[in-house]
C-alpha cells in the first residue's frame, strides 16, 4: 500500500478541500435528521432515500432543458410536500412509540422508495451536468469543480437561513417549544400534530436541496440512499442533538476523513470505511461511557 | 413436557420428514423455510426475549456461508484459483470430498460466528436501545462491503459454492439439502428451547424489562447478553453455510449480508409471528414465507414494493404479532388466569 496522497503534498490539499466542501453537504442533511430527532424522537432510516428523490428532481429539471440549478429552489418544494405526505401516512402513527418502530417503519419506507425509484428513474447511475466549469488552484495542481463550491454556498445559505427562521419565525418557535417539552406546548395552544408535520416536511426540503446539489456535483442512483441515513446519524451523534456549530464541523471531518480513506484504501473500500467507522465512534463511546457507568441512550 | 406438547412434537417431526415426499416439488422451498425459521428463531433471542433489536445477525449468516463455501473448496483445491475461475469446472469434487467439505464447511461455519460474536460482543452489547440496532445495522453492511473488495473470496464478481457431485441427480440434492436444513432447525429449536426452559430465559427477560435493575439484583447482564448472541450467532452460521450450498452462489451484498432481504425478513418474521415467544417465529417465518413465495410469484418486480408496505403495516398495526393476538385473544391458553367478570366488564368498556 503506498500512500501517495501523503507524500504529495497537493494531493493531500486536494483532498481536504473535495472532504470539506463535501462535507458541508452531508452536514446540511444532517441537520435535518437532528431537527426530527430532537422534535420527533425519531430516527429516519429513510433519511438518505428523501436525498436521493431530491436528486433525481434536479436530474429531471435538466433533462428537460432546465437549468438544475434551479433544482435547489423546486426540489424542497416538492419535497416539503412528499414529507408532509410520509407524515401522515405513516410518521404520525409511530411518533410516541419505540424508536425501533420508527426505526423498521422508515426501513420499510426506505425499501419501498428505493424500489419505486428504480422502477421510476431506472437503475443507472445518472448526474446531472450544471455546466459551471472548474477552478484550478495552486499552479493548475489542485482542480476543485465550480459546481462543488456552488453547492457548499447553497449548503451554508440554507442552513443560515434555517436557523433564522427556527429563532425568529413563529412556528419556528413553536417547533423548538415542542422540542423542549410537547406536553408543555400542547397545553400552551401549539399545535403539536401541526409541528410534527412541518418538521418533517422541512427535514424533507433539506434532503431535497441536499439532494439537488448532489445530483449536480456527485452521482445519484436509486440505491445510494442508506449510506447518506448512516452518515447523517454519524454526524449527529457525534455532534450531539442541538449543537449546530458542531454538526457543520463534525459533517466537514466525515467528508475529510471519506476523501482520505477512498485514496489510502481505495474506492471499493469507501463505504464499508462509513458504515465501519459508525461501528467504531460508538464503540468508543459506549467505552468512554462505561468508565462512568452510563451508556449510550 | 406434557403428553399433549408430545403428540404436538411428534406429529411435526413426522410432517417434516415426510413434508419432501409429500410436497416433492417444493423440496427448495422447503429447505428456505426451514432456513428461514432458523433465523427468526434465533433473531428472538435478541430482540423478543432480550431487548436488543439487532439488525446485525445477518453478519452471522453471511459469514458462515462464506467460511462453509471457504473450507470446502480449500480443503481439497487452491482457493484462489477457483474464485478466479468464476464457476468453470476446472476442478471437480468427488462425492466422498463434497460431503466431507460440506460436513467439515458447517461446522466451521457455525464455530467461528459465534467466537466473532463472543469477541465482538463486549463492545457492541454495551449498546443500548436505537444505538444498539443502527450499530449492528452499520455492522451488517460494512461486513457486505468490504467482503465484496476481498480478492480471494471473490471480490465482487461472486463465489460459486461447489456443485453437488453426480449422485442421483437433482432430486437427491434437493433431499440431502431439506435433511440438512430441517436437521440444522430440528438442532435448533432444540437447543432454544432447553435454554428456554432454564433460568437463563428468566434473566434475558429481565435484561429486556429493566436492565439496570437486573444488574443491581447480580445479574451479570454482559456475560448472559454475550452468550446468548454466541448462541444466536452459532446457528446463523450454520444456517448461513447451509443456504449458500443450497443457492449455489455467493455474492457480498445480494446473498451473503443481503441486509435489505434477509436481515429485515428475519426481523420482519419474529415481529409477525410475536416476539418474545417461542413458536412466534416459527408461525410468522412460516406464514411469511408463503406470502412472499405467493406475492413474489404473482408480483415480479414489485416484491420490494410488496416488502415496504408489509414492513410499514407490520410494524404500524400489527406489532404484537399473530402469537399476541392470539393472547389476547385466548389469554386462558397461555397459561394466565383472567377473572371471568373482570374480563366481561373490559369487553363492555371497549
Amino acid at each position: 500500500m503506498d500512500f501517495l496522497v501523503f507524500q504529495v503534498p497537493m494531493l493531500t490539499v486536494q483532498a481536504l478541500l473535495d472532504g470539506l466542501l463535501l462535507g458541508i453537504l452531508f452536514a446540511l442533511i444532517a441537520y435535518g435528521m437532528a431537527l426530527q430527532w430532537g422534535v420527533m424522537n425519531i430516527i429516519n432510516i429513510a433519511q438518505g432515500d428523501l436525498v436521493i428523490l431530491g436528486g433525481y428532481i434536479a436530474y429531471f429539471m435538466y433533462l428537460y432543458g432546465i437549468h438544475p440549478g434551479w433544482g435547489v429552489i423546486v426540489s424542497p418544494i416538492i419535497m416539503y410536500f412528499v414529507g408532509i405526505g410520509i407524515y401522515k401516512l405513516v410518521i404520525n402513527k409511530v411518533v410516541d412509540r419505540d424508536l425501533f418502530i420508527s426505526i423498521l417503519a422508515t426501513f420499510g419506507i426506505s425499501i419501498l422508495f428505493m424500489q419505486l425509484m428504480n422502477f421510476a428513474f431506472g437503475a443507472d447511475v445518472v448526474l446531472a451536468n450544471s455546466n459551471y466549469g472548474t477552478t484550478m488552484l495552486f499552479d493548475n495542481s489542485v482542480t476543485l469543480p465550480n459546481s462543488k463550491i456552488f453547492s457548499a454556498l447553497i449548503s451554508i445559505l440554507f442552513a443560515i437561513g434555517l436557523v433564522i427562521y427556527m429563532k425568529k419565525s413563529k412556528l419556528g418557535r413553536a417547533i423548538r417549544a415542542t422540542a423542549q417539552n410537547a406536553r408543555a406546548a400542547k397545553i400552551l395552544g401549539v399545535d403539536t400534530e401541526k409541528v410534527y408535520a412541518a418538521t418533517f416536511g422541512i427535514n424533507a426540503a433539506l434532503c431535497g436541496v441536499a439532494g439537488a446539489l448532489i445530483s449536480i456535483t456527485f452521482t445519484i442512483h436509486p440505491y445510494m440512499g442508506l449510506p447518506y441515513t448512516i452518515r447523517s446519524f454519524m454526524i449527529v451523534i457525534v455532534a450531539g442533538l442541538g449543537n449546530l456549530p458542531g454538526v457543520a464541523l463534525s459533517g466537514m471531518g466525515l467528508g475529510v476523513f471519506e476523501e482520505f480513506a477512498d485514496y489510502i484504501l481505495g474506492t471499493e473500500f469507501r463505504i464499508g470505511s462509513v458504515f465501519l467507522l459508525l461501528v467504531l465512534i460508538l464503540v468508543y463511546r459506549r467505552f468512554k461511557l462505561s468508565r462512568k457507568r452510563e451508556y449510550l441512550k | 413436557m406434557n403428553k399433549n406438547n408430545l403428540i404436538l412434537y411428534s406429529i411435526i417431526l413426522i410432517f417434516g420428514l415426510g413434508a419432501p415426499f409429500i410436497f416433492p416439488a417444493f423440496k427448495v422451498q422447503l429447505s428456505i423455510l426451514c432456513v428461514l425459521i432458523i433465523l427468526a428463531t434465533t433473531w428472538n433471542i435478541q430482540g423478543g426475549e432480550m431487548g436488543y433489536n439487532s439488525f446485525g445477525n445477518i453478519l452471522f449468516y453471511g459469514l458462515g456461508m462464506y467460511l462453509c463455501a471457504s473450507v470446502q473448496v480449500g480443503m481439497f483445491f487452491p482457493l484462489a484459483e477457483w474464485t478466479e475461475s468464476g464457476g468453470e469446472k476446472t476442478f471437480v469434487h468427488t462425492p466422498e470430498q463434497f460431503f466431507q467439505g460440506i460436513a467439515a464447511g458447517l461446522i466451521v461455519a457455525a464455530v467461528v460466528p459465534a467466537i466473532v460474536a463472543g469477541l465482538i460482543g463486549y463492545s457492541i452489547l454495551g449498546l443500548r436501545g436505537h444505538y444498539f440496532a443502527i450499530c449492528t445495522l452499520g455492522l451488517g453492511v460494512a461486513a457486505g462491503e468490504i467482503s465484496g473488495g476481498i480478492e480471494i473470496i471473490g471480490a465482487g464478481q461472486g463465489f460459486t459454492t461447489p456443485p453437488f457431485p453426480d449422485v442421483g441427480g437433482l432430486e437427491a440434492r434437493g433431499e440431502f439439502f431439506y435433511f440438512l436444513s430441517f436437521l440444522a432447525l430440528v438442532l435448533t429449536f432444540i437447543a432454544v428451547r432447553s435454554v428456554y426452559s432454564t433460568r437463563f430465559k428468566l434473566i434475558l427477560n429481565a435484561i429486556r424489562d429493566n436492565e439496570d435493575k437486573a444488574e443491581a439484583m447480580g445479574i451479570q447482564t454482559m456475560k448472559y447478553k454475550i452468550i446468548g448472541w454466541m448462541i444466536s450467532a452459532f446457528f446463523c452460521g450454520l444456517a448461513g453455510g447451509i443456504m449458500g450450498g443450497l443457492v449455489g452462489y455467493i455474492d457480498s451484498t445480494d446473498v451473503a449480508f443481503d441486509g435489505r432481504e434477509m436481515g429485515v425478513f428475519m426481523v420482519l418474521m419474529a415481529i409477525l409471528g410475536g416476539k418474545g415467544t417461542l413458536w412466534g417465529p416459527v408461525i410468522g417465518a412460516t406464514v411469511f414465507h408463503i406470502f412472499k413465495e405467493g406475492f413474489w410469484t404473482f408480483f415480479l418486480g414489485w416484491q420490494y414494493v410488496a416488502l415496504g408496505v408489509l414492513i410499514v403495516v407490520i410494524v404500524i398495526y400489527f406489532p404484537e404479532g399473530i402469537m399476541g393476538w392470539l393472547r389476547e385473544k385466548y389469554p386462558e391458553k397461555f397459561g394466565e388466569v383472567v377473572d371471568e367478570a373482570d374480563r366481561k366488564a373490559q369487553v363492555e368498556l371497549k
